[in-house]
């Protein structure tokens, strides 16, 4: 016979992990239900997408990508994890790569934001997309619109000399090698493993390859 | 008749993909949609003895909270059918926990922020129960299976290997571990259902149309004919969106009963849960040789987890029975029945961690006879499948060995390990054979003229990335001889003509070879110049008698490069390539995406992926892309992927074999034996993460 134990628990966190957070005097959270303080009502927050600035109504929890996904219509950027870890999500906010899952759109106003809606002349592709297309830097697609965008992002970090991990001398200016753009582009997952094509594509266009 | 077939053609939907323009499920712009969040288990198993959803509801925009208490009826789970996928897939249709993440409630509210707040202020209470949910325990309940999943023999067995082991000059008797593993394709599954009036349309992110068709209409006691699923885009599915999960019915579910549209996306933390992974294996091999490296015999005997709330039998010794020829075999394939989540098909299921363990013990008999394993490898080619005994379609093992050492550079390796000292990294080259089963199945496809020029195509297949889209372009293009970009290609739609959907990499050749059938009727038709406009013909395709007269694989050649520190044990890939026999390829530039990114889940099986069991709660725990490795652009360098011209007449009327599962296959293995011939480390339980390299550098 199995042996049955009744266990209460909430859906989210257990009960040893709130007592741990109890006992290091952080905010624990309430266990009972009617110490919670009230839902929060909406707030006005004024985005400014792709040169065109929306006013909007918006939940205060609401993250930059869900307004963009969810009030905007703009469905290009994705959600593939809402923490931060996968990179699908990035865009471009005053010119540098940002996760919009873990940015609120309430601490946005005022910033410019680019999508991947927002790269492209009318029908003429970005040089970046267009390389993408050529060199086949994709599969499902799903990763896609946040590998551009922070490639985008990544040419415009190298231009301006911003160092990363793997820079032999932080002093110089970065030489924009196939290691420097694999180690700025690891924020950007991509299961389909397109990683050689991708690098391929970003090497095409910063390098101003006609594609 | 221009020659488009097999052109390294850019993807027609690259645009849409560059653009952001394509439309997945979980993007689907409709009035008035309302957003789910599901309340996964906390228990691995017992049942629910209490649900408040008091303060859930009272959050502000909630409109619904649905449990067991007040789900929909619904149809019930049966463990056995036809098209296991097209099964009823009921949910919170009862008290009862069986596995830990399973869905336990769904909220519907009109924002995102508020559904996912109020799913979780639902307090519940279980019972719970004794659960199995260690794979090595020592009273786990074993069975033998008499199937696998495609209802091949779970065991073979010709001669005596025991007999053979007694009396061989060199033997390998080696035991090797595969974790559990997660596919977790970028796109979170994600459904959005509609009703109008009593017609419901899901968009969702699935593999098989036809399947999640039948499986949601039955399940909801609804007419096929009520419902459409859409599914033009799919973020990756990797066997893993074979299924439908909870999204799909809960939406549609809550859809109903709101009388407005509802979205259901899983959690990246849920995907782990609720959807199918890649069970964990521990695997046998023995093989008996004569000191020239003549197999005598060969054994591979797995046992692998399977879930109490569903089997499945993953065929992980099926390679072994066609791979090398030996008078003496024996394979087994069992499973330990646990209270886990329920594994299920990942990308190459069987060949994926079954060529980890083989080829591996290869690796290992060829550093017993002291002979390069290349060479091993032809001394034991078969002449024919050496336990079916019929010929093979095609087999062009043999050359993708040959023609890759070539090319990698396999003479310079020294078979010393640790001869190849740079700086701190200790230097080795591994290979290893790829091979995976050739399958075909039923498939309809519709083109239509819609001018002289130009053309529409229709199926009801899937396009996951794997470029199904530009491969029925150019087979349309070519056979009809109209410009590519007169074709309109129209897929992942459940009312156009059945097919199998993506999976088993049956996908290209079953539907490439329907519409080459409709294309060729269409020509026939419109060179006896009839139409052309509205002009349209029916292509059908299904698996006849060469696929018994004849062993249908694709094979393929892994050579890895890696570094291992000297000092840390960490490996690092260098470079590695991949030479392979699929067939006539369909388009080469798209066909070289999927056997790249094939080579690099082998890579990652061996390296990184581990989704770590509690065996204390039956749960998994890391269950996010921060702590369920896979890899990332830093860990993947020069990966090139070559394909023979070759054409198999056997396979279908295109001479294409299956593409998407075989870069998997084999390339794990290439990169441990290339550990090995660095350092000397033989690491025999996957992943081989630096802890288990150490206790070899001394």
């Amino acid at each position: 016979m199995p042996d049955k134990t009744l266990l209460t628990r909430r859906l989210l966190g257990t009960t040893a992990l709130a007592s741990a957070v109890a006992a290091k005097h952080l905010h624990a959270q309430p266990q009972v239900a009617a110490t919670r303080p009230p839902a929060p009502g909406n707030i006005d927050v004024d985005l400014d997408v792709n040169g065109h600035t929306h006013k909007l109504s918006l939940d205060p929890r609401t993250t930059l990508l869900d307004a963009m996904r969810d009030h905007l219509g703009l469905t290009g950027t994705k959600k593939g994890c809402d923490h931060g870890q996968c990179g699908a999500c990035t865009v471009l906010v005053n010119g540098v790569r940002l996760n919009s899952c873990l940015s609120l759109a309430a601490s946005r106003e005022g910033d410019k934001i680019v999508t991947i809606e927002g790269l492209a002349e009318g029908d003429k592709l970005h040089p970046m997309q267009a390389a993408f297309v050529k060199a086949d830097a994709f599969q499902c697609g799903f990763c896609t619109p946040g590998q551009i965008c922070s490639a985008v992002g990544m040419v415009s970090e190298l231009q301006r000399g911003v160092p990363s991990s793997v820079a032999l001398d932080f002093a110089s200016k970065p030489t924009g090698s196939v290691e420097e753009v694999r180690e700025r582009m690891s924020g950007n997952i991509c299961r389909c493993a397109a990683y050689p094509n991708i690098v391929a594509a970003i090497i095409a266009a910063s390098e101003g390859t006609p594609t | 008749m221009a020659h488009v077939i097999g052109e390294p053609i850019d993807r027609i939907d690259g645009h849409a993909k560059v653009t952001g323009k394509a439309v997945y499920a979980a993007d689907a712009k409709t009035q008035k949609l309302a957003f789910g969040a599901i309340a996964t288990a906390t228990i691995a198993y017992g049942e629910i003895t209490s649900i408040d959803a008091s303060e859930a509801r009272r959050q502000p925009g909630v409109l619904m909270v649905m449990t067991h208490e007040n789900a929909p009826e619904q149809a019930p789970w049966v463990p056995k059918a036809e098209d296991p996928f097209a099964r009823p897939k009921p949910q919170l249709d009862s008290k009862k926990i069986q596995y830990f993440g399973q869905p336990v409630a769904l909220v519907v509210a009109e924002t995102f922020e508020a559904a996912r707040e109020a799913a979780a202020l639902i307090q519940i209470t279980y019972l719970a129960n004794k659960g199995a949910f260690d794979i090595e325990a020592p009273d786990r309940e074993i069975k033998d299976p008499k199937t696998d999943v495609v209802g091949k023999p779970a065991a073979s067995k010709i001669g005596d290997i025991d007999t053979a082991m007694r009396t061989a000059a060199v033997t390998v008797d080696s035991t090797y571990k595969t974790p559990y593993q997660n596919h977790n394709m970028m796109e979170p599954h994600a459904s959005t259902a509609e009703w109008t009036g009593n017609m419901l349309t899901v968009r969702s992110a699935v593999q098989l149309v036809e399947s999640a068709h039948q499986c949601i209409a039955t399940t909801l006691k609804v007419p096929p004919d009520q419902v459409e699923v859409i599914a033009e885009f799919i973020g990756g599915g990797f066997g893993g969106k074979l299924p439908v999960y909870g999204d799909a019915i809960l939406a549609a579910l809550a859809a109903r009963e709101l009388k407005r549209p509802v979205k259901v996306v899983l959690t990246r933390q849920q995907m782990f849960h609720v959807t199918t992974h890649r069970g964990a294996s521990i695997q046998r091999v023995r093989l008996a040789a004569t000191q020239d490296g003549t197999l005598t015999g060969i054994a591979h005997e797995s046992v692998a987890q399977t879930a109490r709330a569903d089997d499945f039998v993953e065929p992980i010794v099926a390679p072994t029975r066609s791979l090398y020829a030996a008078p003496n075999r024996l394979t087994a394939q069992q499973t330990v029945v646990l209270d886990l989540p329920i594994p299920g098909s990942m990308r190459a299921p069987g060949e994926a961690i079954g060529l980890l363990a083989l080829e591996q013990a290869i690796d290992e008999l060829a550093v017993k006879l002291d002979k390069d394993p290349i060479e091993l490898r032809l001394k034991n080619e078969p002449k024919e499948d050496p336990e079916k005994h019929i010929p093979f379609s095609t087999r062009n093992l043999v050359a993708c060995l040959q023609q890759g050492a070539e090319r990698f550079g396999w003479n310079k390796r020294s078979a010393k390990p640790g001869a190849n000292k740079q700086g701190q990294w200790l230097v080795g080259m591994g290979v290893a054979a790829a091979i995976r089963g050739n399958i075909l199945r039923k498939a309809e496809a519709k083109v239509t003229m819609n001018s002289a020029t130009s053309a529409t195509v229709e199926m009801d297949m899937t396009d996951i990335g794997t470029g199904s889209y530009t491969i029925f372009a150019q087979i349309a293009a070519e056979i009809l001889d109209i410009p590519l970009e007169g074709v309109t290609v129209k897929l992942g739609h459940s009312s156009y003509p059945i097919t199998p959907g993506s999976g088993g990499s049956f996908g290209a050749s079953s539907c490439g070879a329907a519409l080459l059938d409709a294309c060729k009727k269409l020509k026939a038709r419109l060179d006896k110049h009839e139409g052309p406009q509205g002009l349209s013909a029916m292509g059908r395709v299904e698996p006849g008698d060469e696929y018994k007269k004849f062993a249908q694989f694709a094979y393929g050649a892994h050579f890895a490069e890696v570094g291992v520190d000297a000092d840390t044990g960490e490996v690092r890939l260098r470079r590695m390539l991949g030479v392979f026999d699929a067939g006539r390829i369909l388009n080469a530039k798209t066909a070289r995406s999927q056997m790249i990114g094939g080579m690099i889940w082998g890579v990652s099986s061996a390296l990184f992926e581990n989704q770590e069991v509690d065996t204390r709660y039956g749960s998994f725990v890391n269950v996010d892309l921060a702590n369920y490795h896979v890899p990332v652009h830093a860990d993947v360098p020069a990966v090139e992927a070559i394909a023979l011209k070759v054409f198999d007449e056997h396979a279908n009327a295109l001479g294409s074999k299956g593409v998407g599962e075989l870069g998997i296959c084999g390339a794990g293995a290439a990169v441990s034996n290339a550990i090995y011939n660095a350092c000397g480390a033989r690491v025999r339980e996957y992943p081989i993460t630096l802890d288990k390299v150490l206790p070899a550098l001394g």
